[in-house]
């Protein structure tokens, strides 16, 4: 019987030969992602109150992203209650300050496919760009994850959604996951998303990581891309050795999915998605009288080195509008490195740009950024709900980073191709 | 499990974890943060919400982030059980994980703000005083019967760990 990549992985998982749509499985989980946000600050006083430590230390992944770095004595005490919780249990694989988690599994190499990982947060779908099931549960399930080891999931079905031909310049995956976000809508639970089409295989590993990283804002399970070369080049990229049966990591031909879509990049606009809402999306021409008060690179989806070099491209000898400011916080120290070594970053600051520490910052209203009643932003993250940066009044609309830098060049929403040609 | 009697509060569709539990109170204590739970859509909510309140909601109630202080804010303000279209993955998750019946109502549109609801979880039933209706709605699914029986998935791994020293 044929199986889609999804069924094999979560097959693997459960220990049995094969698992259909609806079926309900109890998965052992290969990885789990804690972030300080909801990982052991929460997590902790259950393993006291239960009074037991953690199922296997090697299988936990831990990274402060959220509250890096402590700004009052809540975050302070929250970053060291993590730093103890890794001594305390052992967790070697903790990175303090290193950057943004979901891309940190990435660079180092910590996501192989066939895996099944959980994390402690909705973006961990973001692994699914190396072929593994990787979704995101509250950290009351977490806790559960850590002391057995174990998870339920209801196997859900596989919609197919594929990209053929070539981008214009100045469209990426971003512009695809806003697309999506209108055209599928937010309420696609019970079905991974999985990627696919020559425009994704020509994908670089970040940019298929903005596509799984949104199936969060598709409502789906997960997301997910098939194993290939690209995979196998990033495994190697990050310093590991990959396993001789990554590329079997792909659905079977003649498998069962739940619908399949087939859409064209080269016709693709760049996005706008206005408030309140990820679906809200619409070619970026739609909202172009639009002032912008704050432009924000950031978070996990929106400011790993793919995306800072979209913004320098942009920025290169031009300048931020008066009146707007643009804040860049990268996803994380080795992105912000390399960004310095390759002239990006000297092109980003030399433009006005303001640079904020690495970490999930204004995204979610926990860092710097923050927004003030009635302002209007435009960002490079994934979320544009109210209040989600800050005031209930103030207005999030969401784009690419080409369009985001466009637009602080600019000072209101611009096409990025007016600045790339 | 008991027959949970209470007011609806009545809420569109998407309504979100992010105001649910707004990242701005992140940081505070739950007392803090459950008073600003849904003042984006409904400022009235938080201060006029009483135990064993009913949540009436459309489609996707719970979309967002994983942040477990969205179900959290509704059990700490009393909130009874949730009713809706249909729900985020992983709020829906973590509200059985907190022992808070969350359960599909495809006639959430037929309740009117205010009125007094009897829903019971186990029979999958949702009877309204006012109209006289009595809805059948999906029941806890089996496999989670346990768990929510028991109150959440905490004295449900309490449960377990007993099980497993014997």
């Amino acid at each position: 019987m044929p199986f889609t990549l999804t069924e094999k992985i979560l097959a693997r998982a459960a220990g049995k030969d094969g698992v259909v749509p609806g079926e309900i499985v109890t998965c052992r989980v290969d990885l789990a992602l804690l972030l300080d946000s909801g990982g052991p600050r929460r997590i902790w006083p259950r393993l006291k109150e239960l009074g037991v430590g953690v199922w296997d230390p090697d299988r936990i992944v831990l990274c402060t992203d959220h509250f890096t770095p402590a700004v009052d004595a809540e975050s302070a005490a929250i970053l060291s209650l993590t730093r103890d919780f890794a001594r305390e249990f052992g967790i070697r694989q903790f990175f303090d300050m290193r950057g943004i988690g979901h891309v940190l599994l990435a660079e180092h190499g910590l996501l192989r496919p066939g895996m099944f990982a959980a994390g402690g947060d909705s973006h961990s779908s973001m692994g699914g760009a190396f072929a593994c099931f990787m979704a995101g549960f509250g950290a009351i399930e977490m806790t559960g994850v850590v002391v057995t080891g174990e998870i339920w999931i209801e196997v859900p079905a596989t919609l197919r959604v594929n990209w053929s031909g070539r981008f214009a310049r100045g469209v990426v995956a971003k512009d695809i996951a806003l697309f999506l976000c209108r055209e599928l809508g937010m309420e696609n639970g019970g079905r991974v998303i999985e990627y696919g089409g020559d425009t994704v295989r020509s994908m670089s590993m970040q940019e298929r990581m903005v596509l799984t990283n949104m199936a969060a804002e598709l409502g789906a399970e997960t997301g997910l891309v098939e194993a290939d070369a690209v995979t196998r080049q990033a495994l190697l990229d990050a310093g590991t050795e990959p396993a001789a049966d990554i590329l079997d990591w792909h659905g079977d031909p003649g498998a069962s999915y739940a619908g399949v879509h087939d859409y064209s990049a080269g016709e693709l606009a760049p996005q706008v998605a206005a408030p309140h809402s990820p679906a809200n999306s619409g070619p970026v021409g739609s909202f172009e009288a639009v002032h912008v008060d704050q432009a924000y690179i950031g978070a996990c989806v929106g400011a790993k080195l793919s995306d800072l070099r979209m913004v320098a491209e942009v920025l290169k000898n031009r300048s931020v509008a008066r009146g707007t400011r643009l804040l860049v916080a990268p996803a994380t120290t080795r992105a912000m490195t390399e960004a310095a070594a390759d002239g990006t970053l000297a092109a980003i600051t030399a433009a006005g740009a303001y640079i904020l520490p690495t970490g999930c910052g204004a995204c979610a209203a926990l860092g710097a950024g923050v927004l003030a009643e009635n302002e209007v932003c435009i960002s490079s993250t994934n979320r544009n709900f109210r209040g989600r940066m800050g005031a209930n009044s103030a207005e999030v609309y969401l784009a690419s980073p080409y369009t985001v830098a466009a637009s602080a060049v600019a000072g209101r929403i611009t096409d990025p191709r007016e600045f790339l040609r | 499990m008991k027959v949970i009697e209470g007011r609806a509060w009545v809420f569109g569709d998407n309504i979100n974890t992010d105001v649910m539990a707004p990242g701005l109170y992140f940081k505070s204590p739950m007392e803090v943060l459950a008073r600003h739970c849904l003042e984006a859509v409904d400022p009235t909510f938080a201060s006029g919400v009483r135990t064993g309140d009913i949540i009436v909601a459309g489609r996707n109630f719970g979309v967002g982030s994983a942040r477990e202080q969205a179900a959290m804010a509704l059990t700490h303000l009393g909130v009874g059980a949730v009713l809706a279209v249909s729900f985020g993955r992983i709020f829906y998750r973590n509200a059985l994980n907190f022992g808070l019946p969350a359960l599909t109502f495809a006639e959430a549109g037929t309740v009117v703000a205010g009125d007094l609801l009897r829903v019971d979880p186990v029979a999958g039933r949702v009877g309204n005083t006012r109209s006289g209706a009595v809805h059948t709605v999906p029941a806890i699914p089996p496999h989670l019967m346990a768990m929510v029986e028991a109150g959440g998935l905490m004295p449900w791994l309490k449960l377990r760990l007993k099980k497993e020293a014997v």
